[in-house]
């Protein structure tokens, strides 16, 4: 038996590590650690419900799983073959506990092509790795195919680029073939700062390899001999993991000289990121690895003619490189069978928000949002409303209702206002105010910015002030027209794709939730009832019993009232912090 | 460890390394291949399902079919106990009851090597036990 239990950075910061020790401790006790063996994982993806333990070849799936409960596992499961019906998953629309992954609804619709070893495993051993057919597509393309050929297999499968531009990898690597150079560079952009993203460091965490033979895969089509990984410092366990497998991957002769006896020479070095955002565009990461400042600057030259150190050099997402093996092993056809007609494969996207199953999920391209949304995610938290999908982090755009049967690709989000961009999709229900949420973006922005010019630097700044005034119940009709005008401004006069796109999450929300903007400007009031300064609290005279509750705990005596007669709140005393309506027995304090 | 010096070094290192994670492989493709569930419920186990258990565990494997056991709870049948669940690739599931060592051999030799059907079965009318 193997009990797989995640070591991803989200579960290990919720006890995975104790949990394993614990595991191993028991097993020893019990006589057991031969028969059964436990591995640690990359995610599983249903962060949701982590810490997550599988138990092999039956397949159940714990959930929640807490150090305590190892004791109870073992003696339950493993010695006597009940599982553990408190810790299975509970489907959250039939109230049934689900004994094994294949039958829960988060998994179901999911195709794991770039996730293929996460959570399957064990990204510390390479030899996991090899048993999965690790490193074959790098010796296939070495000994049985030209540059050329392996350059006109990922062309025809029609992979795009994952790190939001969605630019045609093929088409990206011949260029590079193209510009002769005596030192050519690949690189690892595994830069992902987007709020609530972290498909390439659960990449990098669970399934180090793959992005490492697609590298040297990409070396060999390039002619590059030096391969790069730029990746942020704070995040310390998938560099550690990084670091293991290039040294395994070394020791085993598939990276440094004469790989697979065929003369060819490659090798992988790490480069430190700070964790700005900005340095995540290709040609300011580029800038920062030569210890330059990491600001953007304009293509031409792309970094295919002159990159690193003025070298050609290729720049890829690491979700890209997860999916080179897996098209060289099976055919670009297979590859190209799955997805859009213009939009290849599959996407990873990390669920987020009020939804009943965050976490990372893989999915073809073409489904639809509902179906990520409804059927993936389990739906709304708490039986609330669909509101709006946030997809493509700080750089797209809010979709609603009425996008939820679009097929998702890179072309269709586009045309929808927003974008596929790394794949952050965070899910907002009737409680949010979708100002606040363009607010919460700008913020982002602002923050970002590397203010090399005026317009991201500067328009940013007034767009986020004017949205700031919105929420206060300050702004205007004509407000909103500048805002409009403005992103427009800064979308066309921006240098780097910051700028370009930094207006999109207010644009998209003006056009869908025009209605709301209003209510703001000209009523004065949050629908949603989020904005906290348009809020007003009011108690309902026909519901008041004159109990006093309220007014002994309101903190700066804002209720007023005789016993057993009506209370009132003093609006401009209020301070809106809610205290009141949590006393109130009666129903009769409301938010207007 | 030595490098691997040619693609015929790794694929033979691969292969050799594949039966370490069969069995995730395996939970992982369940559809592909041979499923057996033993009963074992504490009732179960009284009436010598771990034996059960254990004795296709081994025998399988010895006998080169590509086969999961996996063991589940009570199966609703303890009349006839151990019971045990068979299904075969593409297959819709067998529940055999009174399972003890001479009938798990025929089962494996006639039903899961020659797919003939043999005498215990309990007749059903539910989809899968898990
Ligand atoms: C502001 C900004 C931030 C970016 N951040 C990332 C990032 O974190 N990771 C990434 O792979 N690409 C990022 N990109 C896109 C890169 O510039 C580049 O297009 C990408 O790494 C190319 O790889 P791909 O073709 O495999 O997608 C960013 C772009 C911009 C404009
Ligand atoms: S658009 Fe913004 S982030 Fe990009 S170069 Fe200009 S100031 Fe810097
Ligand atoms: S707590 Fe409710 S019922 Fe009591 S005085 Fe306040 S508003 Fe009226």
């Amino acid at each position: 038996m193997h009990l797989l239990v995640c070591a991803g950075t989200g579960c290990r910061a919720s006890a995975g590590e104790t949990i394993i020790e614990n595991f191993k401790k028991e097993l020893e006790e019990k006589n057991l650690a031969g028969e059964v063996q436990v591995v640690p994982t990359g995610c599983f993806g249903f962060c949701e419900k982590g810490p997550i333990v599988k138990v092999m070849p039956d397949n159940t799936f714990y959930t929640q799983v807490t150090p305590d409960d190892v004791k109870e596992i073992i003696d339950e499961h493993i010695i006597k073959g009940r599982k553990v019906e408190r810790l299975l998953y509970k489907d959250p629309k039939k109230e049934e506990h689900v004994s094994d992954s294949k039958h829960m609804g988060f998994y179901k619709k999911q195709i794991r092509i770039a996730l293929r070893n996460c959570g399957f495993i064990n990204p510390e051993n390479i030899e996991e790795y090899i048993a999965r057919d690790g490193y074959s597509a790098l010796g296939k393309c070495l000994t049985e195919l030209t540059p050329g050929q392996v350059i006109d297999e990922i062309k025809k499968s029609g992979l795009r680029g994952r790190g939001g531009g969605g630019f045609p990898t093929g088409l990206k690597w011949e260029f590079c073939a193209k510009n002769d150079a005596d030192q050519k560079y690949v690189v690892c952009n595994a830069d992902e700062g987007d709020p609530g993203a972290f498909m390439d460091r659960s990449i990098l965490e669970g399934d180090p390899h793959a992005v490492l033979e697609a590298m040297a895969i990409c070396g060999y089509s390039t002619k590059a001999s030096i391969g790069l990984i730029y990746i942020r410092a704070e995040y310390p366990l998938a560099i550690e993991r990084l670091k293991t497998a290039i040294k395994q991957a070394r020791e085993y002769g598939m990276l440094g000289k004469d790989i697979f006896g065929t003369g060819f020479d490659f090798d992988i070095e790490m480069r430190y990121g700070a964790g700005a955002f900005v340095c995540g565009e290709e040609t300011a990461l580029i800038h920062s690895m030569e210890g330059e400042r990491g600001e953007p600057t304009v293509k031409p030259p792309f970094p295919a003619e002159s990159g690193y150190k003025g070298k050609p050099t290729n720049v890829n997402n690491v979700e890209t490189f997860a999916n080179i093996p897996v098209i060289i092993n099976k055919g670009a056809e297979w590859f190209a069978s799955i997805g859009t007609e213009k939009s290849k494969g599959t996407k990873v996207f990390a669920l987020a928000g009020k939804i009943n199953n965050v976490g990372l999920i893989e999915v073809p391209m073409g489904i639809t949002l509902r179906e990520v949304i409804f059927e993936i995610g389990g739906g709304i938290k708490d039986g609330k409303k669909f509101k709006a999908v946030q997809t493509g982090g700080p750089s797209g755009g809010c979709l609603t209702e009425e996008h939820l049967d679009t097929p998702i690709d890179f072309d269709t989000l586009m045309a929808a206002g927003s974008m596929m961009g790394s794949g952050g999709m965070i899910v907002m229900d009737e409680d949010d105010c979708m100002v606040s949420v363009a607010k919460f973006y700008l913020e982002f922005t602002v923050e970002e910015s590397c203010g090399k010019c005026a317009p991201c630097r500067i328009g940013n700044k007034r767009l986020h002030e004017i949205l700031g005034k919105i929420t206060k119940g300050n702004g205007t009709k004509e407000d909103l027209d500048l805002l409009v005008n403005m992103c427009n401004v800064i979308k066309d006069t921006s240098l780097c794709g910051l700028g370009q796109t930094s207006p999109n999450p207010i644009l998209s929300t003006i056009k869908n939730f025009y209605s709301e903007y209003l209510a703001h400007v000209e009523d004065k009031k949050c629908p949603a009832g989020a904005c906290k300064d348009l809020m007003q609290y009011v108690i309902e005279a026909d519901n008041c019993v004159g109990c006093t509750a309220c007014a002994r705990v309101c903190p700066v005596g804002a209720i007023s009232g005789e016993r057993k007669q009506a209370h009132i709140i003093d609006t401009a005393t209020c301070i809106k912090c809610g205290a009141c309506i949590e006393k109130c027995k009666f129903n009769a304090i409301f938010i207007k | 460890m030595s490098k691997i010096k040619s693609l015929a070094d790794l694929k033979k290192l691969s292969g050799e390394l594949k039966s370490k994670i069969d069995l995730r492989e395996k939970g992982d493709n369940p559809e592909s291949i041979v499923q057996i569930k033993v009963g074992m419920a504490t009732s179960g186990i009284a009436s010598g399902a771990k034996e059960i258990f254990n004795y296709f565990a081994e025998e399988l494997p010895k006998r080169s079919i590509d086969a999961v056991v996996a063991q589940t709870g009570d199966m609703g049948y303890c009349y006839a106990e151990p019971t045990i669940e068979v299904k075969l690739p593409g297959q819709d599931p067998i529940v055999f009851g009174y399972v003890d060592i001479k009938k798990a051999d025929e089962i494996i030799e006639k039903y899961i090597k020659n797919g003939e059907l043999v005498e215990g079965i309990i007749p059903q009318n539910y989809e899968t036990i898990d």
